[in-house]
């Protein structure tokens, strides 16, 4: 579990975080929404130590990361796994080489059993016979199951996903999405997904927290979104005219 | 400018803390020796010829009278080329080529997240990239430096003899002449010096690079500046300093 308690952060003077106390639970999939620019990676960079925070707390099963020691935070990221944005693999470096990497700095196998490790996390995320392969010579679908693999590599008590679907046609979205769901449930960890995707809140959003403008100003699960009287979030929600359109059908349907 | 000095203090303590796993580092050393220094020996000997052959030629004819001897050509252009060309026009030199390869390479890391990445793995990010760097540098500059010293000795010998400016022997003599083995102590240490200057200060302008491709270069762009700037301050400070 994963407790952020009163954080403010700030860039040169302007608030982007304000007052933000918000639980992610364990072996769930906790999403974080909000428009480009409210707030979200700051949020998840923060909770992560990417950003320091002028203020608040934020406990990792109970332990205070805010107030750790620089040492005693590279520690605990150990236990963390991140999907970036833009996946963030090491561009001169293959696949296997890309995966293995945490291993290679942190675990004591044997070579054999770190490549064992590394096929299975890539047969975990549905890629065969790319180890070979430059960062390059992928898709954009590709590059982010192979950062998942490498996130799940050092089997991480906490999993980060920024924007998972970003740049991703929505089928190859849904694949990411449901990746994301199954590694939380099967390994039960920690999942903090950031998205401004409404599919992904409805298919995995067990939990889901709404950032508007720096501020939490909503949090609760799929179901309750739709239903949801919060001004902010309705606006967010149903911004599209597809989305507009079922919030019409639905009392039709309910008749 | 006080805070990017303390930013540039705090970045070396965390280069300098214990590294995560030695023999990761060692292999990452080796891989930037080949890359920051033994790729630099090609530009390193077309410039020292050039400018050994340069120094000789305009020695000679600003030396037109017959009271001086001609072996003395030889020693100028040796002593000129021990003294300050191999270690700080070299120097000069590869801050403008590996200096912003650095600068690129680790401002590119940033944009594209690469170095949060290594971050959230529980890799110190700056130690990981940029000690290895340091180390190679530090290491094998020193090699170039003297590659530098014979070549343009070399190149001095050659523009002497194609143009008939002095002969053979009145070189080889001038710059046997009067040789105090100290210059190179001097120029080694020098090169040592520049080493760390260019790696850290491009790093440091890489390492905390914010934006785009446009910031990237200008990055690229202030570290070799800077590193210039400050290896010449230090070549005044050593001068002073070793041969005072």
């Amino acid at each position: 579990m994963i407790a952020v308690e009163n954080i403010f952060k700030s860039f040169s003077g302007e608030t982007v975080l304000s007052d933000v106390s918000v639980t992610f639970e364990k072996g769930k999939t906790n999403l974080i929404i909000g428009r480009s620019g409210s707030g979200k990676t700051v949020l998840m960079k923060s909770i992560v130590g990417l950003h320091d925070v002028d203020s608040g707390a934020i406990y990792f099963d109970g332990r205070d990361f805010v107030n750790m020691s620089f040492k005693e935070k590279q520690d605990l990221r150990k236990e963390m796994g991140m999907l970036f944005q833009g996946s963030a693999l090491f561009d001169s470096l293959t696949v296997e080489e890309n995966v293995i990497f945490p291993l290679q700095m942190f675990s004591d196998m044997s070579m054999e059993e770190k490549i064992e490790r590394v096929n299975f996390c890539l047969n975990r995320v549905n890629l065969e016979n790319v180890n070979k392969l430059l960062p390059a010579e992928l898709s954009g679908g590709m590059k982010k199951r192979v950062a998942i693999a490498r996130a799940i590599v050092q089997n991480p008590k906490y999993l980060f996903c920024d924007e998972p679907n970003s740049g991703l046609d929505p089928k190859t979205a849904i694949i990411i999405d449901d990746l994301i769901s199954e590694i939380t449930h099967e390994y039960h960890i920690t999942t903090i997904v950031n998205t401004h995707d409404m599919n992904s809140v409805m298919e995995i959003g067990e939990k889901v927290v709404f950032i508007h403008e720096g501020f939490k100003c909503w949090e609760g699960t799929r179901d309750d979104v739709l239903s949801s009287s919060d001004r902010y979030l309705n606006d967010f929600v149903f911004a599209s005219n597809l989305a507009k359109k079922i919030k019409d059908l639905q009392p039709k349907l309910k008749n | 400018m006080i805070s990017n000095f303390g930013r540039y203090l705090i970045l070396m303590y965390r280069v300098f803390s214990k590294p995560e796993k030695l023999r990761i580092y060692l292999r990452e050393t080796i891989r930037e020796i080949e890359n920051l220094g033994l790729n630099s020996i090609g530009i390193v000997i077309i410039i020292s010829v050039f400018i050994g052959a340069v120094i000789t030629l305009q020695t000679r004819y600003n030396l037109e009278s017959s009271w001086i001897p001609l072996y003395l050509i030889g020693l100028t252009a040796r002593d000129t080329i021990l003294l300050e060309f191999s270690s700080t026009m070299v120097g000069l030199i590869l801050a403008g080529k590996v200096g912003s390869n650095i600068a690129s390479e680790i401002g590119h890391m940033r944009i594209t997240e690469q170095i949060d990445a290594l971050e959230m793995m529980g890799i110190n990010s700056a130690s990981y990239l940029i000690l290895p760097k340091i180390v190679a540098t530090m290491f094998f500059n020193p090699f170039l430096t003297v590659i530098s010293m014979v070549v343009g000795i070399f190149g001095g010998w050659l523009a002497a003899i194609v143009t008939g400016a002095l002969s053979s022997a009145d070189y080889i003599y001038g710059i046997q002449y009067w040789f105090i083995p100290f210059y190179v102590t001097y120029a080694l240490v020098k090169t040592v010096v520049y080493a760390f200057i260019i790696t850290s200060v491009s790093a440091f302008y890489g390492y905390y690079v914010q934006g785009g491709a446009l910031e990237v270069g200008r990055s690229s762009t202030k570290g070799v500046v800077y590193s210039s700037i400050l290896i010449l301050l230090s070549d005044v400070i050593l001068t002073q300093l070793m041969l005072a």
